[in-house]
């Protein structure tokens, strides 16, 4: 037993927080919610390059094999810096497409979203009905319940979320006929895990972020002649939102490591309500500034709400902790 | 990283669990906080030390195994599972101790630590007084210098288990004219029944008498139980209260072991319509994950040779929240049976109330949070 990060785990998280602080990823995630995905596009290819899309990937074809706590760690990075886009989708796509295990389809899509040239998004049942940045994404899978893999086009108008920077769209439908059988059910399966536990580790990284923000406003903001830090009511609202992510944390990694639902759910529901409430301290500790689209840290406020819900809400996760507990003898 | 033990530990945890299966007393020992509930605690432990699993993560010489923090949370999540009876004697084992490992002489170490592992000294914590709670290094008690010793004189109060205990360790004011409140105090030990103590039992919320003042006249206390330099008492409490706040206060096996028993409550009483407390039962089994991760977390730290400080104060709070809220949903699922006193979860719901009081008041863990965790500036206190 060794419950910490290896020195490639912790070395690997470092160069993406690296890579993403000198990237100007708060101008691509403005960007992008104009619709301009090209800064997006290239921050991504950048991502590429440190072969974290190849952490979802066999290694076939071209992937380094599905290492989920490695791509957890990146993926706290992600959210620490606000990447925009379906990263969760296309990561869990590939996980899709490995544990598929046919060969023609892998070798199709899995080498374009391994190197970055493309991406996907993609809906799966239980999940929810909207793919995310269907306008932005490569390729647009759809699993239906019936356990058809289909290569979908976007119908209707795109809709934004509470997050400009994430657009949303109803598959149609239809499409051309990729897969179909348990086996598709099956890989789906493990893909929603997968894109449970990814968007949990953004969630964490988000909430980092916010509180990271927040308590360096908090020593710098004076009133009453002080620094507002220095009241013991901002003090610990800080504080409890400390509490909330270092716990959330563990969750995540024993989640990366079992992949098992009950984990994976309650990473998910523990770092998307810290986040959550992260945001929520970062938003009032702020005051007035905090609740304008001018300050950055309306980046990360706006995405809380919509990761706490994504892939899983707070109470879908709660069920699935307790279905666990109920079926174990 | 890795959550599998190796065959070794699994092996220890194998033997505890054959010898917790078959000496766990079947029937509950009544309540710690009673005279006759003391007496059953301690026959308990005395079983327990006999078969060495009283104080695992001692040395041998003193009653332990050696083992290593890994084996002592394995232990504990056995302990707990098997539904042994609460400890006695833990405020001994748990805040004396370690500072007796970090502080004291050989001499010291080998005439305390064997009596404290078989239960047969039970020793009471008395650091408060009536005018120091959370500011603790106001306190006035005295012991001023004699022949071959110490006096000791002054109150001190909410001294868990004192009612009935044996001992006490406590901080004493040695230097009056010291510049500030933290300097001239002195760390010793003391009997509980030497001439010149009074024990007044205080009844705690639902009545039982779980910790007392003392008053204490011209207390005769030898050179000899002195813990480390006079004057030095401040730092040497304040180097343990991070274990008080921190991993072995509050083991993660026994929130497991409580969030198990809250499922089957849940299965047993639960009404599927009712969601909000079946989140809230989920909450738990979440709770009791997330402070077992993040204890084999701190513990892996440790164990790579990093020390944990202000961390211990994360620890405090989410344990003592967590408690209430367990104990809570246990309670609002037992419906009209949950007012029965005598009931299961009575007991460990008064008990856990106090949790955010005690070892340091979660108002206090906040400050300690945000100053050493977070760096915002030190406010007045
Ligand atoms: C069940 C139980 C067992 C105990 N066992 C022992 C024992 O064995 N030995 C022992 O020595 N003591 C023991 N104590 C005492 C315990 O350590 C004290 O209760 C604790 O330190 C708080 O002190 P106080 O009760 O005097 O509260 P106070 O310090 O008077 O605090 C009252 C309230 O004011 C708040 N407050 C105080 N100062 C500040 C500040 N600066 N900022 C914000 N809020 C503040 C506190 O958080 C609290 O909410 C026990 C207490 C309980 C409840």
């Amino acid at each position: 037993m060794r419950f910490l990060p290896t020195e490639e785990q912790s070395d690997f998280a470092r160069t993406l927080h690296g890579l993403l602080a000198a990237s100007d990823v708060p101008a691509a995630v403005r960007a992008w919610g104009a619709g301009d995905h090209t800064p997006g596009r290239a921050v991504w290819a950048r991502l590429a390059d440190t072969g974290l899309f190849a952490l979802a990937a066999d290694e076939a074809h071209g992937g380094l094999g599905l290492m989920p706590p490695e791509l957890a760690g990146g993926f706290v990075e992600l959210g620490r810096a606000g990447v925009p886009g379906p990263v969760v989708e296309t990561a869990a796509a590939a996980v899709l497409l490995t544990r598929l295990g046919d060969e023609a389809l892998a070798k199709r899509f899995l080498p374009g979203l391994v190197a970055g040239e493309t991406s996907a998004t993609l809906t799966l049942p239980g999940g929810g009905p909207y793919a995310l940045d269907a306008d932005a994404a490569t390729h647009l899978f759809t699993v239906s319940p019936a356990g058809e893999l289909r290569l979908a086009s976007a119908a209707g108008p795109l809709r934004t979320s509470l997050d400009p920077a994430r657009r949303l769209a109803l598959p149609d439908g239809g499409g051309e006929l990729l897969a179909t059988g348990p086996a598709v059910t099956a890989a789906a399966r493990d893909a929603a895990h997968w894109a449970r536990l990814l968007t949990a580790a953004q969630c964490l990284g988000t909430g980092e972020a916010l509180l990271a923000r927040t308590v360096e406003y908090a020593k710098q903001r004076t009133q009453f002649g002080t620094a507002i830090g220095g009241f013991q009511a901002v003090k610990h609202r800080l504080a409890d939102t400390l509490l909330g992510l270092e716990f959330a944390r563990p969750l995540l990694w024993a989640a990366a490591l079992s992949l098992a639902p009950g984990e994976v759910a309650a990473a998910k529901l523990t770092a998307g309500e810290a986040a959550y409430a992260a945001a929520m301290t970062a938003l009032q500790l702020h005051g007035a500034v905090g609740y304008t689209e001018e300050l950055d840290l309306s980046l990360w406020l706006r995405k809380a709400r919509p990761l706490r819900d994504a892939w899983g809400s707070p109470s879908q996760c709660r069920a699935a902790v307790l279905q666990e507990r109920l079926r174990a003898p | 990283m890795d959550l599998n033990h190796a065959p070794h530990v699994e092996a220890f945890r194998a033997e505890a669990r054959d010898w917790l299966a078959a000496h766990v007393p079947a029937t509950p020992l009544p309540s710690l906080e009673t005279r006759e509930g003391f007496a059953a605690h301690r026959e308990w432990e005395a079983l327990l030390h006999s078969a060495r699993w009283a104080v695992v993560s001692w040395p041998e010489e003193y009653g332990g195994r050696g083992v290593d923090i890994e084996h002592w949370l394995v232990f504990e999540e056995e302990y707990w599972a098997a539904g042994a009876p609460g400890r006695v004697s833990q405020n001994g084992i748990n805040l004396l101790a370690p500072t007796l490992f970090d502080h004291a002489t050989d001499e010291q170490r080998a005439r305390v630590l064997p009596s404290m592992a078989s239960g047969e000294t039970i020793w009471a914590q008395a650091w408060s007084e009536p005018e120091s709670g959370s500011d603790l290094a106001s306190l006035k008690s005295r012991a001023v210098r004699t022949e071959g010793g110490w006096l000791l004189s002054g109150q001190k109060t909410w001294s868990s288990r004192a009612a009935f205990a044996d001992r006490a360790f406590g901080i004493f004011r040695t230097d009056p004219d010291a510049p500030k409140p933290h300097q001239g105090l002195t760390y010793l030990m003391f009997d509980l029944h030497a001439p010149g103590v009074t024990v007044r039992p205080i009844g705690r919320l639902d009545g039982k008498p779980a910790f007392a003042e003392l008053f204490l006249d011209e207390v005769f206390v030898p050179d000899a139980d002195v813990i480390g330099e006079p004057g030095q008492g401040w730092r040497i409490a304040m180097s343990t209260t991070g274990n008080e706040r921190g991993l072995t206060l509050r083991a993660p096996g026994r929130f497991l072991a409580a969030a198990d028993r809250l499922v089957d409550l849940w299965r047993s009483h639960g009404d599927p319509a009712d969601t909000a407390l079946r989140d809230r039962v989920a909450d738990a089994v979440v709770g009791a994950r997330a402070y077992q991760l993040f204890t084999w977390a701190n513990a892996s730290r440790f164990a790579s040779g990093e020390t944990i400080g202000a961390e211990s104060s994360l620890n405090k709070v989410f344990w003592s929240q967590y408690d209430i809220a367990l104990h809570e949903s246990a309670l609002d699922l037992l419906g009209p049976d949950a007012e029965l006193a005598d009931g299961e979860w009575a007991e460990p719901w008064i008990f856990s109330l106090a949790g955010p009081i005690y070892a340091g008041t979660n108002e206090i863990q906040r400050d300690i949070i945000a100053e050493r965790l977070l760096g915002l500036p030190k406010g007045r206190r």
